[in-house]
Formats: structure tokens, C-alpha cells, sequence
């Protein structure tokens, strides 16, 4: 196996603790730190300095180093932390990104930048604490932290880093270890050094060594036959470590059943994190004089947490698609046996609906699986929010509320950009500056939630300031200016769908932030092509709710099926808005060829759907069709199809994967029955249809002549 | 001597190739065998509207949607019929799954490099672009499709073509 095969997972993992330093920084009060964050952000930067050593990854590696003795020296309470400071630790955190980012693709990271960054953690460094980080760095700058291939929060690394490297006595304390593993354990570690004395019972077995090895490599070398938690290294001759070791072991010792075979293994461990949470707690009072019962709670809780495997989105996705076939053969079987004598398979039957119920419930739980919450989308923003407000002089509060909303994973990637236009839009043009504000008579402190919640099959997000709200006058004007077909007469809301249009910005002046006029049309695009779109509310004085509506996941559909001819279509549910049998007194014929339908005092254009797609055998008369009043962008239009055959949850099929896009078809599904059956697109039918008929015009003109007479003798 | 007839009779068959071979009405047409995924029945194909006549739709292939295009009406042959004898090839193109209908599959046949005459100039109905030669193999006649051409040109319409 090659040393590549983990790069992947140290990326990863690295991002991971990147994100965390990131939340930890920004939550962090600049007067009054919390010490367990401080911690934590130390120790985000130590593993990814351990796995960025490992890996030989230099620049990364060295960044960390002089990041981490800052940080070291932050915790310690020897430099006081300012804003400034915090924002140089933002950056830097940046800069590791980046770093990451290019090792990622197999580059080089940026030299100069690199050197850049060290500079200023250097100066940082001389200015505030009067120190050289590369020389005068107590801790660990020890050699052995280098080789350290799992950057995970090790809550006994402080024991470690105390016994430092050197080739002095150690004494190495097995907790729980059975014969058989012990003799195999002193075999091994007889080849790193000299075992100089071992004795001692199960629950706490001690081998004294003489060696001159890292600490961290002795404990890699035993991992490979028993759990980290059961080791505990210290240095024969320290004073306080042995007592952090005692402690360590007597809850240990309780555990009544200490002979780990396989399936004791287990209950071995459980006990551990307990363990070596006192020890760490003892260790830190040594080490800091600020002994907190809470940072043990929060280690503890940190060493429990592995309960997430990482999948690749193919493999998920593979299983959805399995689940998908598993449920058509479902209801082909049960097609079959719905067909067969009801007496004399019973039995057969009731497994069958045993079987369609675990097949749904299956198809669930496999859908869950590609959900994740919001909170992944809104655990950027609060930088996003902190650097533009800084940018732009405002002072602004951001609250996030539905964090545990869950959305599907291909959707929140994609509502991340959007989403961060419509954030920062709001910041720039909605909330006014502190002044005006404060002259408004509003708090100074803008507000600006973002929310997320769950209706029906959709999820909403919402982009809500208290800023001064859209300007009605302000709109009409630039539309006028930028030559779009506008009146005083239009309703409110579509006066405020004027803002996406392209090219459309009423800010004054073009700022770093937004006012170019790219980006809401964009943005209307994208949730658009997520299938979603965009309400706007907005109140002058009080500021502006933008609402973003998106179906839950892409890959299943609530679908209406109907038949035209003999073929079967899927109509998008959330699109249906009602059907009903025209009559003939509703229809009127318009402008020769076209036909509208009036529903309730709306007249909707007519999309007879065999038209569209050149059906065969469909019903021609307009009466007998049945119409499915439908709503596409925005706007309504009257399907005329056949029948209506019923609704039923479709896995959604990319026609694209083998084919090319279809004009008025979305997408594909597969039938119960294993036939393909096509998902139709509201819009481009309409758009299909009117090419048709345009193309017909010419031979066509007798038949709606036809039509026209007909209506008009009525 | 024995060595270098070894040897050269080895690199021979190195480059022979195997292909599989499907008739079109009376015509006898061969692809590369590499390019084959499986042979099936045509059954259940779902109409695409305003695709091409040669596009005959799509099909549910275990789950995932393929086209189906019919050779014999794109290389305009007086005879297509549908019947239990209809045979869809499934081939497998520049990462995408096709189905070609073909009237019959016969065999699968080796083709030395000397058996592969190069294609001359052809009429308008198929380009000599999309062949890779002519196979001759006794008294017969095979048509050596490049069907990895044949299949993302534009007049195919198979693939979305860039300008789109």
C-alpha cells in the first residue's frame, strides 16, 4: 500500500478541521476567550501540522508550526488577543487552505504567499510576545509530532509532549491487556529499545523501556494490536506525569471483565474516555494553571464522536439507483400476483405486502442518506457576513435559524452561490448604514436572518434583513432607463422581480461588494435550474425577505402520470395546480390558431400535449380531453391531455447520461412496469407547441378555421 | 528460421482483431467486438418526439435510460420490420450506452490487418468517414463500421453537438 492511498483522507479530514478553526475563531470573544475554544483551535493546528509532516508536505507543515506556537503562546494567556489578531489567524487559516488546495491537485503551494504569511505570524510573534517562534517554542516543536499520521484530537498529547523524545526510561503502562497480547506486546516493544523491567496484573501491566524512539511511535507500533486508550506512556523519572497515569488507570481497573477477547474488546474501551480525560485535565493544570472541569466534559465528548463513516457520492448514489430498480421489480411481482387467485396465495400475498412495505421503507432510508443539513450551507456565512459588514462599514447581526433542515447534498452545494449573492446584496443594498440608521429611528446593528424550513416536499430558505426595503419609484425608473416594458400600474411583486433581470442594478454607485447588475439574474437561473424559484416580499422602511423554494431532493419526484394515446407521460406534481373537463363555452380561439381557456376569469394559453409531441392516436376533440391547468415560471398554462392516470412517486433518470436534452422534456423515469416513460417540462412544451404552430401555420389554416367558426356560431 | 516465423506470425496475430458481425437486410456489416456490451431483444422502447425517424427512443437498460437507434433506417433500407427476431446491440461509446437495431447477428469473426481493404469513396447515405474498411473473408463481403464515429457525429444527433 502506498503512502498516496491516505492522502484523500487527510484532505479531508484537514478541510474538516480547517472548517472547525474557522467556527472556533469567529465565535471566539476577542476580551474574554474561552479557553476550551482556544484549544481547540491549537489543536485543529496541530494535527494538520502532524498529517502535513507525515505526508512531506513542507510549506503546509511549517505555516502550521509557526501557527501553532502562536497559537500555543494565545492559550497560555502570554498574548492577548485582539480583533487584528484574530482577523491575521482568519487569514492564515485561508492561506492553510489554499496550501491544502494546491498539494490537493498535485502542485506546489504558492512560495511567496507562503513566505508572506510566515512573515507576518513571525512579526506577529515579536511585536506582541517579544519571541522568536521558530527557537524559543517550549512546546510542541518536538520532532515526533511529524510523524504522527492521525490528526485527530489526541487528548493525551500533552502526556506525551511532556516525556518528550530522548533515549531515557519510559515507562509503558498496558491497561487491560490479556496474557497473550502482553507477551506479544513486550515482543514488540523489545524490538524498538530494551525492556528493562515489566510486571503487573491485567487491568494495568507496566513495561519499563529504555529507547531511544518517539513516544508517538511506540504507540503506533502497539496500535496495531491493541486500542490507543488502553496505552499510557510516561517518563520513567517525571514527577507529575506518573500521578496524571495513576488516576488514568483506577477507573480501569474497576471494569470487572478486564480478559479483552474479541467481543470483550469493547467493553474494554468503554471506560477510556473517562480515563484519559482525567489525565488531560491533570496534565493542562500543570501545564497552564487554569485547571477547568469543563475542558475534560469537552474532551470526553470530542474522543466519542467517530459515530460518521465518509462514502463517496457515487456509491450512494449507486445504492439510490439499486433501490430504485428494487422497487420497480417490487411492483412488477406484485402486478403479477394482484393477477393470481386470492384464496389459494395468501400466504404469497401477504408477502408481498410485507415485501412492498420494507421495499419503501428501504428507498427512504437510502434517500436520507443523501440529506444533510443546513447548517453546512450557514456555517459559512458568518465570515461571509463578518468581511463584507467590515468592508462595507456596517454593523450587522446575523441569526440563522433551521440549521437541522435537511436538503439533499447535490442541492446544497449548488445553493451555496446564490445564496451568498443574495447574502451579501441584502448587506450591501438592503441594510442601511449605522447613521442612517440610528436617524431612522432603528437600532444601529442591522439584522439579517437567514432561515430554512420544510413545507410540504419543498424546503424554503429565506434571506430576511431589516434594512429599508425595495424601492418601488427607484425600480420603475431603472426599467424605464434600461428600456424594459414596465407601468406604474404593475402589482408590487412584479415590480420586485424587476431586480432579476439582467443587467438590472439600482445601487447608486458600483461597490467591491455588489451593483454591477450581474448575479440576481444568475442567481434566479440557478435556483431555477434547481428546480425552485424566488419569491420577493418587501415593506419600505422595514426591510426585505427574499424566499428561495426548492423541492427536497432531485432525485425523486412527486409525479402525476397521464396518458396521451397510448402513451404514458409524468407531469412534475408540484407544477399541477388543478384539472377539469373544458367546456365549450371556455374556449375561445385567439389570433387564428390559438386557443385559450378560461378558468375562473383567467384566460390560459392551450398546450394540447399531442401536439407538442406528435402523439399518435390521441383525442383531437377538444372536449373529451381532460385540461391540467399547470404553472411553469411563473406562468399558467392549460395541458390538454387524454386521461389522468395517477400519481405515484418517480425515481428521476438523466436523459442526458446517454442521450441529449429533449425540447418540453425534462428528464426520464422508469415504470412500474420497466417501460421509460418521459417527465414533462411545462415551459418547453409551451415553447414546442408555438414552434408548431408557426411551422404549421401555412397548411394548417383550414382546420383552426374550423374551430373558429365553431366557437363563433356558439 | 523457425524462431522468426514464430515471432512474426505472433505480431501478426497480435493485430488481428475480432469484431462481430450483424446483417442489415442482406448486407453483412462488422464492429469492433471491444466496443459490444450485450446483445438484446428490441421490446419496450418509449417514443422520443421530435428525434430524428432513425431514433427510435429510449429504453430502460437495468436502470439506466439508452437510446435506441435503428441502423437499418438510417441507412435507408427498403425493409424494416419488427419482430422476435429483432436484435438491439448495446455498445458502449466515448463513456455512453447506445442501442443499435440490427435485422441479425451471425458470428464473430478474427480479421487479420491484410483482410482489411481500405473503404472506398461511398455515396451520400454513409460517409467513408465512419468506416474503417472493408472486411473480405471468402466470397463475403463485411462492412467495417467505425462506430465510435458513426455514433457521436452530428448527423447521428445522438450527442449534443458543441454549439448547442
Amino acid at each position: 500500500m502506498d503512502i498516496t492511498d491516505f492522502y484523500d483522507t487527510f484532505f479531508e479530514e484537514a478541510e474538516e478541521l480547517l472548517a472547525d478553526m474557522e467556527r472556533y475563531l469567529l465565535e471566539l470573544d476577542v476580551d474574554e476567550p474561552d479557553s476550551e475554544q482556544l484549544n481547540a483551535i491549537f489543536r485543529a493546528a496541530h494535527s494538520i501540522k502532524g498529517g502535513a509532516g507525515t505526508f512531506g508536505f513542507d510549506a503546509l507543515q511549517k505555516t502550521t508550526h509557526l501557527f501553532e506556537n502562536l497559537l500555543d503562546h494565545t492559550r497560555k494567556g502570554e498574548l492577548r488577543l485582539r480583533r487584528d489578531i484574530v482577523d491575521t489567524f482568519l487569514e492564515t487559516k485561508d492561506m492553510l487552505s489554499d496550501q491544502l488546495d494546491a498539494y490537493r491537485n498535485g502542485d506546489e503551494p504558492d512560495q511567496e504567499a507562503f513566505e508572506r504569511i510566515c512573515q507576518t505570524l513571525q512579526r506577529l510573534a515579536l511585536e506582541e510576545i517579544g519571541q522568536d517562534l521558530d527557537s524559543g517554542a517550549p512546546v510542541a516543536s518536538s520532532p515526533q509530532s511529524a510523524v504522527k499520521a492521525q490528526p485527530e484530537p489526541e487528548p493525551e498529547a500533552p502526556v506525551v509532549q511532556g516525556a518528550a523524545s530522548g533515549s531515557d526510561l519510559r515507562v509503558v503502562a498496558l491497561l487491560n491487556v490479556g496474557e497473550k497480547d502482553r507477551q506479544l506486546l513486550v515482543e514488540e516493544l523489545g524490538q524498538l529499545g530494551e525492556v528493562v523491567a515489566h510486571g503487573g496484573d491485567e487491568a494495568c501491566y507496566e513495561v519499563t523501556l529504555s529507547s531511544s524512539v518517539s513516544n508517538d511511535d511506540i504507540e503506533a507500533v502497539m496500535c496495531f494490536i491493541i486500542d490507543t486508550d488502553q496505552i499510557k506512556i510516561r517518563d520513567a523519572e517525571a514527577g507529575g506525569a506518573p500521578e496524571a497515569a495513576a488516576p488514568a488507570a483506577a477507573p480501569a481497573v474497576e471494569e470487572p471483565q478486564a480478559v479483552p477477547t474479541p467481543n470483550q474488546a469493547q467493553a474494554a474501551v468503554e471506560p477510556a474516555p473517562l480515563a484519559s480525560s482525567a489525565a488531560s485535565v491533570k496534565t493542562d493544570s500543570i501545564k497552564t494553571d487554569s485547571e477547568k472541569p469543563a475542558k475534560a466534559k469537552a474532551k470526553a465528548k470530542g474522543g466519542g464522536e467517530s459515530t460518521s463513516i465518509r462514502v463517496s457520492v457515487d456509491k450512494v448514489d449507486q445504492i439510490i439507483n439499486l433501490v430504485g430498480e428494487l422497487i420497480i421489480t417490487q411492483s412488477m411481482l406484485d402486478q403479477t400476483v394482484s393477477e393470481m387467485d386470492n384464496v389459494a396465495n395468501s400466504a404469497l400475498q401477504n408477502g408481498m405486502s410485507l415485501l412492498q412495505r420494507n421495499a419503501r421503507d428501504l428507498q427512504e432510508s437510502v434517500m436520507s442518506i443523501r440529506m444533510i443539513p443546513m447548517d453546512f450551507v450557514f456555517s459559512r456565512f458568518p465570515r461571509v457576513v463578518r468581511e463584507t459588514a467590515a468592508k462595507l462599514g456596517k454593523e450587522i447581526e446575523l441569526v440563522t435559524e433551521g440549521e437541522s433542515t435537511e436538503l439533499d447534498k447535490s442541492l446544497t452545494e449548488r445553493i451555496i452561490d446564490p445564496l451568498t449573492h443574495l447574502v451579501r446584496n441584502s448587506l450591501d443594498h438592503g441594510i442601511e448604514p449605522p447613521d442612517v440608521r440610528q436617524a431612522a429611528g432603528k437600532p444601529r446593528t442591522g439584522k439579517l436572518v437567514l432561515s430554512a424550513k420544510h413545507q410540504g416536499g419543498n424546503i424554503i430558505i429565506e434571506v430576511i434583513d431589516d434594512g429599508a426595503g425595495l424601492n418601488r419609484d427607484r425600480l420603475l425608473a431603472k426599467a424605464r432607463e434600461n428600456g424594459l416594458p414596465v407601468s406604474d400600474a404593475m402589482s408590487d411583486d412584479e415590480v420586485w422581480q424587476l431586480i432579476f433581470a439582467p443587467g438590472f442594478s439600482t445601487a447608486k454607485e458600483v461597490t467591491d461588494v455588489s451593483g454591477r447588475g450581474v448575479g440576481m439574474d444568475v442567481v434566479k437561473r440557478n435556483i431555477q435550474g434547481m428546480g425552485g424559484h424566488v419569491q420577493i416580499m418587501s415593506r419600505p422602511g422595514e426591510g426585505t425577505t427574499i424566499r428561495i423554494v426548492l423541492p427536497l431532493t432531485l432525485a425523486i419526484l412527486d409525479g402525476m402520470s397521464i396518458k396521451v394515446g397510448n402513451e404514458m407521460f409524468i407531469l412534475p406534481l408540484s407544477a399541477v395546480l388543478e384539472s377539469l373537463q373544458p367546456s365549450r363555452e371556455d374556449l375561445y380561439a385567439m389570433a387564428g390558431d390559438d386557443v385559450v381557456l378560461k378558468v375562473r376569469d383567467e384566460y390560459l394559453p392551450v398546450v394540447a400535449v399531442h401536439e407538442a409531441l406528435d402523439v399518435p392516436k390521441a383525442k383531437t376533440e377538444l372536449t373529451e380531453t381532460i385540461a391540467v391547468i399547470v404553472q411553469g415560471e411563473g406562468r399558467r398554462y392549460a395541458l390538454l391531455v387524454d386521461d389522468l392516470v395517477g400519481q405515484q412517486q418517480v425515481v428521476v433518470k438523466n436523459l442526458e447520461t446517454n442521450y441529449r436534452k429533449v425540447p418540453g422534456v425534462s428528464a426520464a423515469t422508469i415504470l412500474g412496469d420497466g417501460s421509460v416513460a418521459l417527465i414533462l417540462d411545462i415551459t418547453g412544451l409551451h415553447r414546442l407547441s408555438r414552434e408548431k404552430k408557426e411551422k404549421r401555420r401555412p397548411e394548417r389554416k383550414p382546420a383552426l378555421e374550423a374551430l373558429t367558426v365553431k366557437e363563433l356560431e356558439i | 528460421m523457425n524462431q522468426t516465423n514464430d515471432a512474426a506470425l505472433a505480431a501478426a496475430e497480435a493485430h488481428n482483431r475480432e469484431f462481430l458481425v450483424f446483417s442489415l437486410g442482406e448486407e453483412e456489416y462488422a464492429i469492433d467486438i471491444l466496443k459490444v456490451q450485450e446483445i438484446r431483444g428490441y421490446e419496450n422502447v418509449t417514443r422520443i418526439a421530435n428525434a430524428p425517424d432513425f431514433i427510435k427512443g429510449v429504453t430502460n437498460l437495468r436502470g439506466v435510460i439508452v437510446p435506441i437507434v435503428d441502423l437499418r433506417i438510417k441507412f435507408h433500407l427498403d425493409k424494416v420490420e419488427y419482430g422476435g427476431q429483432t436484435v438491439v446491440i448495446v455498445v458502449n461509446v466515448e463513456d455512453r450506452v447506445v442501442g443499435i437495431v440490427v435485422d441479425g447477428v451471425s458470428d464473430v469473426m478474427t480479421l487479420s490487418p491484410d483482410q482489411i481493404k481500405p473503404a472506398p469513396e461511398f455515396g451520400v447515405t454513409l460517409s467513408s468517414d465512419f468506416l474503417s474498411g472493408l472486411g473480405s473473408l471468402d466470397d463475403r463481403m463485411l462492412v467495417i463500421v467505425d462506430i465510435d464515429k458513426l455514433l457521436t457525429s452530428d448527423e447521428m444527433a445522438l450527442v449534443e453537438s458543441v454549439a448547442d
